[in-house]
């Protein structure tokens, strides 16, 4: 996973609450067993509609997607995550995440912001006409195009592993000893294995 | 100091922690299915890394597998089967395929094996996981990166999630079911109300579900935005464990029963959140919008987008109107519907389909009504058949399939055409879950097996015989 530490790009403007992974990414182009490809599916069927946010002349080329609150809800579905970094986004700001979403989005290196309603309105309106925004997750800021600056906050950690691109799996491998120790003290429960066939 | 049930479990799966950082948390059981492990697995072969427990870890066949007998006919889909196939081969982890006797909804298979035990920890990849909370455990759904770390590591780094309690009160109406409960719980508290959270549903009202019931409680425990949802393990919960497959036997039983007994919240615990529900004036629900919480009682109309004050809320619920083709002020009875689904890990298990041929039996499906039922898995297809479901499910006209998720997501061939209006006791009323352009109403089994008789949604307690 790459590192992430600033962007400045023109946000998407998606001011909806509740934007579910259905949306994102529609069930039939779950199918695949690629990591990649995922891109051109992303709101497959909104973008039907040419009145859709996302169709705007004016956020072409955007990086930044600034959207309503419990984005994200629903189905675990990655591909929700793969698909907007592959279209380009890099960050997502919202007033809130569907949890399941918000660690996907973490793990694949797609930088999910949480900033309450009210200071995200006036950034979606500065941001509507295509300007840039500035995201900087070292500083936690987002400046606006005339030069304001709002601060956001994200967990330590998760800050921590998207400015280094750190993998998750390397991390708990280097707790091995422990995972062994936990195992020869707690008795599995269940042996799956010895389910007949 | 007074725990939580959720306290209990997280605190005997701690491998390490530090101040700063997520627990590493180990897991005790890993589901496994096609759509969300391809990757999962590719990333292992990619780093050289073997599946560390497939003891612990077990597979099936479900989101996208046809209902109907023959081959599969999606070269995608079959692509995908396969490789969940020869991945689970490479990789030593047991897989229950299509045809084994035993695949199923993969949250319908796991409690019915007697896999999921009380105070364990279980994942997969998929947000319905919270399903198995019903029976005493913290479960809750991954995405595939996190599906490659347990299958690398056996564990899961997280942060401490928030805990809400909600207690029902008072007593529950003749005829309001469990389905019902859950969809007027996050219609009160929001498909956000409980983001960040693990739910306890707690009260006399969960005590007297089955654990059928519980399991759909817990099911949609994601509907409100919570990962997981969980329910104190009691005597009905080891009633319906003794004896499954997997369940401890013998001297390890009576062992395995002081502990799960211990499971428990204690009286003067605290939760980050408390909601209290009175249920006592709930009647049957039915979703008439876009997201879960867009529900009304069966005596209840569309609402008007004009009595929203907050312009946000006012939008949605004229973007799920139109999307819907619903007028404001029409009553939820006058919902004419050109589908009928009955399935899902929400409700597809046993009891839901003895409920649902309990209404339709000596009856026949409208004219005008396609319906479809479609088992959880083989084993309940198997043991609705040894009862004789399936002939007055067919003698009323409805379609009996082959188990598997279905027209819940729609990944099969089973979807909704445009525009089609379909009663569902599945989860999710999303545009174009179901198919694109379809319209979800989603409601309980009685209820929809009710309104594929009339044609329309209809109060089922007004009907002569209510089962149970």
């Amino acid at each position: 996973m790459k590192a992430f530490r600033s962007v400045t790009a023109p946000a998407a403007v998606l001011d909806r609450p509740n934007v579910d992974t259905d949306q994102i990414v529609p069930k039939q182009f779950l199918k695949r067993i690629e990591r990649t490809g995922y891109g051109e599916f992303l709101f497959h069927d909104w973008r039907k509609d040419p009145g859709f946010e996302l169709n705007r002349p004016e956020f072409a080329g955007a990086k930044i997607l600034l959207t309503g609150p419990n984005f994200g809800c629903g189905s675990s579905r990655e591909h929700a995550a793969w698909a907007l970094e592959e279209y380009g986004f890099e960050v997502v700001v919202a007033p809130s995440f569907g949890d399941i979403f918000h660690s996907n989005a973490i793990q694949t290196g797609l930088v999910p912001v949480t900033l309450p309603g009210e200071e995200l309105k006036p950034l979606m309106a500065a941001a509507a006409d295509g300007s840039e925004l500035t995201v900087d997750l070292e500083a936690e800021t987002i400046t606006d195009p005339e030069g304001g600056v709002v601060r956001f906050t994200m967990e330590p950690f998760d800050r921590h592993c998207l400015l280094h691109g750190l993998d998750a799996i390397a991390r708990a491998l280097q707790h091995e000893a422990e995972i062994a120790a936990f195992e020869a003290r707690s008795a599995s429960p269940v042996e799956t294995t010895a389910l007949g066939r | 100091m007074a725990k939580t049930l959720f306290d209990r479990i997280w605190g005997s799966h701690v491998v390490h922690e530090e101040p700063g950082e997520p627990t590493l948390l180990y897991v005790d059981l890993h589901l496994i299915h096609e759509v969300t492990s391809a990757q999962a697995f590719e990333g292992l072969r990619l780093a050289g890394r073997p599946v560390r427990r497939p003891d612990l870890s077990l597979a099936t066949m479900d989101h996208n597998v046809p209902t109907e007998a023959g081959p599969i006919r999606d070269p995608l889909a079959r692509a995908q089967l396969d490789a969940l196939r020869s991945n689970c081969s490479e990789f030593g982890v047991p897989l229950y395929a299509t045809g084994s006797g035993h695949e199923g909804i993969v949250h319908v298979i796991g409690p019915e094996l007697g896999l999921t035990q009380p105070g364990m920890t279980v994942v997969c990849g998929d947000s319905h996981t919270s399903t198995h909370g019903a029976l005493g455990t913290l479960a809750f759904g991954i995405g595939t990166t996190e599906v490659e770390h347990v299958l690398a590591t056996q564990t899961l780094p997280r942060l401490r999630p928030q805990t809400m309690r909600i207690l029902y009160r008072g007593e529950l109406p003749f005829g309001v079911t469990p389905k019902d409960l859950i969809l007027g719980t996050i219609g009160r508290i929001g498909v956000d109300g409980g983001v960040g959270h693990v739910i306890e549903y707690a009260g006399d009202v969960i005590r007297g579900f089955s654990m059928e019931g519980r399991m759909t409680i817990c099911n949609m425990s994601i509907e409100a935005g919570a990962r997981a949802g969980m329910i104190a393990p009691d005597d009905k919960t080891f009633a319906y464990l003794e004896g499954r497959p997997a369940a401890p036997r013998g001297a390890e039983w009576e062992r395995a029963l002081e502990r799960w007994r211990a499971l428990r919240t204690d009286e003067d615990a605290v939760f980050d959140r408390e909601v209290e529900i009175d249920v006592s004036e709930l009647e049957p629900q039915v979703t008439w919008g876009t997201n879960p919480a867009m529900v009304a009682p069966i005596g209840g109309v569309v609402p008007d987008p004009g009595d929203y004050d907050d312009p946000d809320a006012r939008a949605a619920v004229e973007r799920a109107l139109a999307y819907m083709d619903l007028e404001p002020g029409t009553a939820i009875r006058d919902l004419r519907l050109d589908r009928v689904f009955i399935g899902s890990c929400t409700n597809a298990r046993i009891e839901d389909l003895r409920t649902a041929a309990g209404v339709v039996a000596g009856k026949r499906v409208h004219q005008d009504v396609r319906a479809m039922v479609v088992p959880g898995s083989a084993t309940v297809k198997r043991q609705a058949e040894e009862e004789g479901l399936d002939r007055i499910f067919e003698d009323a006209g409805f379609e009996w399939r082959l188990a598997g998720c279905s027209m819940c997501l729609g990944m099969n061939p089973d979807i909704l055409g445009p525009g089609e209006r379909c009663a569902s006791t599945s989860n999710r009323n999303f545009e174009g879950r179901q198919g694109r352009g379809g319209r979800t109403h989603l409601a309980s089994p009685a209820m929809a097996a009710a309104a594929a008789i009339e044609g329309q949604f209809v109060d089922v307690r007004d009907w002569e015989a209510v089962p149970a």
